[in-house]
């Protein structure tokens, strides 16, 4: 009863945060969304309301099946709701997506195995239908961002899978899309590759001023990348608490040592254990 | 090397070594009774080693043995002018020839079919059991009535023999496109619907890539059956050229030797054109970026 009293007076502060930022990026009012399966109906999202400002880096924690990766996949029209209202850049899903408004990553690379990485990261440019030259120039440039440079010949077999999953985020940002949606993008590498990969993607965050938003099932991830870590729980999806992160912008690694740093942590985990005694 | 001859070279020839010898001595029991009565008529009595070698130099032996196969077979392709009827290569090149077209029908039409039923819902839920039924009708059945509903509207010559190899080439290639064209994964299908893509550019950066395993698995089982098919559709047209033609004449006149050396000529031909569609589904494989095996 406790932690659910806090969380709701934590949300109500986070509201007051996130009006004062004016440029509002994703906007969710009452969210629903079942899915009809054999068994059933499976609500994945119920009522969720959540903002995210410009230049957020969110990100969204909870157990399988809380229906975090689906409200990524609602923000992407990938997934259609069943109720309640979102907008993305003020508009529906769908106009944003036919907008090209964001770069998805996926929780696997999903690099095309008949493509070299080059070719790969410059797909969605040739959809779009960006000259040759621009095409080259922008995946020069993306490639330097990941640190890729000198792959550019290379499949995707060649590559480590930490490398496969740059690449995949350098065709993300290969089209310059404000906005970031990152469906548990390093979920599959090892503890070493993961750090690795997080200390840059803050870089470059930082670098380029990007709206994010980051899928984890880490606790310390989330804490580490994170402006704003969402707290969801499962059966129904929702979300439960919404912590705004203390830390500075500027985040080495040893951060993660911090008294500020475990305190959030801690936090995060108390938000999660509230969604679990809540199912019991 | 040593691998190699471990692992290939000495598997594969004890292989045909025992079929050459289970081959003699079929010959031998096969053939001996006729020589037995051929010996008894004319009086002529001989030793084991020479009854047995007459058993394998018979002119139109029964089942002939396999250095007669093999003596009328390089003599039959090494030896003869490439006009002459007797010459295998001029009978397997006018087989060759409308497999070749039937193959190239049969794949042209498998993929409009696989192209269709990937992206037609009323086909995909109508097309396949037909498909599937007009496999189910013997080709021996169906040659015959082919040709004669051709010519009766006056096309005769290589385009119905094609058609019998398309008849049955179409139906792999289909069979597997389908799947080929479907096997993308579901993120690099939602990969191109978060770039907001046309269905043409799907179809053409992704399910098309993606299918061409597919294609050149189904298009090796696809060329044998257009070689079948062009076999087939020589022995009802009467066909005077072709390796059907060929064993037909074989045959009629008990030319058990020619016979067994056009069986001969049609297996290179065959084996020739499998390699071929492996060895062009190999290189594509290493342009696309394949992982060397």
């Amino acid at each position: 009863m406790m932690t659910v009293k806090r969380a709701y007076s934590l949300e109500a502060c986070i509201g007051a945060e996130t009006d004062l930022t004016a440029d509002t990026v994703i906007r969710a009012k009452g969210l629903d969304l079942t899915f009809q399966t054999g068994d059933g109906p499976v609500h994945a999202l119920s009522n969720v309301d959540l903002d995210i400002g410009k230049g957020e880096f969110v990100s969204f924690i909870g157990p399988s099946g809380c229906g975090k990766t689906t409200f990524l996949r609602v923000i992407a029209d990938l997934e259609q709701p069943t109720g309640g209202t979102i907008t993305v850049n003020g508009m529906s899903p769908e106009e944003a997506r036919r907008r090209r408004a964001y770069g998805y990553v996926f929780q696997a690379a999903a690099l095309y195995p008949w493509r070299t990485i080059e070719k790969n990261v410059a797909l969605p440019l040739e959809i779009m239908g960006v000259s040759a030259a621009e095409q080259r120039e922008r995946v020069k440039r993306t490639l330097d961002l990941v640190n890729l440079s000198g792959f550019e010949k290379k499949f995707p077999w060649q590559l480590s899978g930490g490398m496969q999953q740059r690449a995949s985020i350098a065709r993300a940002l290969a089209f310059d899309a404000d906005l970031l949606l990152m469906d548990e993008p390093f979920g599959a590498l090892d503890e070493i590759v993961r750090d690795h990969l997080n200390e840059q993607l803050l870089e470059l965050w930082a670098r380029t001023n990007k709206t994010i938003c980051f899928v984890t099932h880490s606790i310390p991830e989330a804490v580490y990348l994170s402006t704003k870590i969402v707290v969801m729980s499962p059966r129904p999806g929702r979300v439960t608490d919404v912590i705004v992160s203390t830390l500075p912008k500027d985040r080495p690694l040893d951060i993660r040592e911090s008294p500020e740093f475990l305190a959030i942590a801690h936090r995060v985990r108390e938000g999660l254990r509230a969604g679990h005694s809540y199912e019991d | 090397m040593t691998d190699r001859l471990r692992d290939k070279i000495i598997p594969v020839t004890a292989i045909l070594a025992a079929i050459v010898v289970a081959w003699y001595a079929g010959s031998y029991a096969m053939n001996a009774p006729f020589q037995r009565d051929l010996d008894r008529r004319a009086g002529v009595t001989s030793t084991t080693w020479e009854f047995v070698a007459k058993t394998m130099s018979q002119p139109k032996p029964t089942l002939p043995a396999p250095h007669q196969v093999a003596v009328n077979f390089v003599e039959n392709t090494f030896f003869r002018k490439l006009s002459s009827n007797r010459s295998l290569v001029y009978h397997a090149a006018v087989t060759l020839s409308s497999t070749v077209l039937g193959f190239a029908f049969g794949t042209i039409l498998g993929i409009a079919i696989a192209v269709c039923i990937v992206h037609v819902v009323t086909l995909d839920r109508s097309l396949m059991p037909w498909i599937i039924t007009s496999q189910t009708i013997p080709i021996l059945a169906l040659a015959p009535m082919i040709i004669v509903v051709l010519a009766a509207v006056g096309i005769t010559g290589l385009i119905p023999k094609a058609l019998i190899s398309t008849y049955l080439s179409f139906f792999p290639v289909a069979v597997g496109m389908v799947k080929g064209l479907r096997s993308p994964e579901l993120t690099h299908l939602d990969l191109m619907h978060t770039y907001h893509a046309s269905p043409g550019q799907v179809f053409w950066k992704l399910r098309v890539p993606a299918s061409v395993p597919f294609l050149f698995a189904s298009m090796k089982v696809a060329v044998a059956a257009s070689l079948v098919g062009a076999i087939v559709g020589e022995l009802p047209t009467g066909a005077v050229a072709g390796i059907g033609s060929k064993l037909l004449s074989g045959s009629y006149y008990s030319q058990t030797i020619d016979m067994f050396a056009a069986l001969v000529a049609g297996s290179v031909v065959a084996v020739l054109l499998v390699s071929l569609v492996g060895l062009a589904g190999r290189i594509t494989e290493r342009v696309m970026g394949g992982r060397p095996a």
